[in-house]
């Protein structure tokens, strides 16, 4: 039984690798009952997709948005 | 046209100069430096080397993937240097390698490994809205920059960057295994930043 520190280092470790098929058990197992590290898997790929978007100059784009009257 | 030898270089360092591509990685590049200079101006003269590094050598590359590992490797040694040059001497010649397991991020977990309550991760409303909203990137940037200086590195080179694992690795002189824990406490703090100071309304679950 993973713990949720176990869990969430595995989420963070699929963002890099393909886990391997023991520990995609393993990882399935936990997040059926774990909503907190649902979650957490979700906000990996907020994370991921808001970091993009911010080195690409979104934030500068919505910045000059609001500088408009 | 008439030199088909040195043709492929030629179109290398044309297209290093003349690409769109290039407006992108300065632009990334100028965010990773101000980040972890805290200065525009020496973000800016960072950069500036990089890319002139860049230009003299594009020649001797094939592909951009490999150009842009180099040029960010430049980069990060000219951070190091503007760094030094701040007296952070222990900061920005602390190697990556060193464990950090004593940080305060003990915090998200008990000592059995699960969540404690207050930190147990909630469903973020509308993130898809957030990207939009200018007061959001401020908070975004607040918490990079609240980041150790280590994970900051390594997450903004996974993530802002796009370097691969393996090109992190090699520029930063770290194991995989240092990469993922590192990532792993990177990606658990800037999460628990990002909840405690925008997406924090949401029903906690029991």
């Amino acid at each position: 039984m993973l713990t949720c520190n176990d869990a969430t280092r595995l989420l963070s470790d699929s963002q890099e690798d393909r886990l391997s098929f023991k520990a995609r058990m393993s990882l399935t197992a936990h997040l059926m009952m774990c909503s907190g590290c649902r979650n957490f898997g979700r906000h990996l790929q907020i994370l991921r997709e808001a970091a993009r978007a911010f080195a690409a100059g979104e934030d500068e784009r919505t910045g000059e948005e609001q500088g408009q009257p | 046209m008439s030199n088909p030898e040195g043709a492929p270089d030629l179109a290398a360092s044309e297209e290093l100069r003349d690409g769109p591509f290039i407006e992108d990685w300065r632009r990334q590049m100028i965010k990773f430096a101000t980040l972890q200079l805290g200065n525009a101006q020496w973000a800016e003269d960072a950069v500036q080397e990089a890319l002139v590094g860049a230009y003299k050598n594009a020649g001797a590359f094939r592909g951009r993937a490999a150009l842009k590992t180099w040029v960010f490797a430049i980069l990060k040694n000219k951070i190091a240097d503007a760094l030094r040059h701040r007296q952070r001497v222990v900061e920005a010649s602390a190697p990556l390698r060193e464990d950090d397991s004593a940080d305060e991020l003990a915090g998200p977990f008990d000592e059995r490994g699960f969540w404690r309550t207050a930190e147990r991760p909630v469903a973020w409303e509308n993130p898809e809205r957030a990207v939009h909203d200018h007061q959001f990137w401020r908070v975004f940037e607040a918490c990079l920059d609240a980041l150790p200086p280590q994970q900051a590195r390594v997450f903004m080179m996974r993530e802002l960057i796009e370097l691969s694992a393996d090109e992190i690795c090699q520029a930063a002189d770290i194991t995989a295994g240092n990469l993922h824990v590192i990532l792993h406490r990177a990606r658990l703090r800037l999460r628990r930043c990002l909840e405690r100071n925008w997406f924090g309304e949401g029903e906690r679950p029991c």
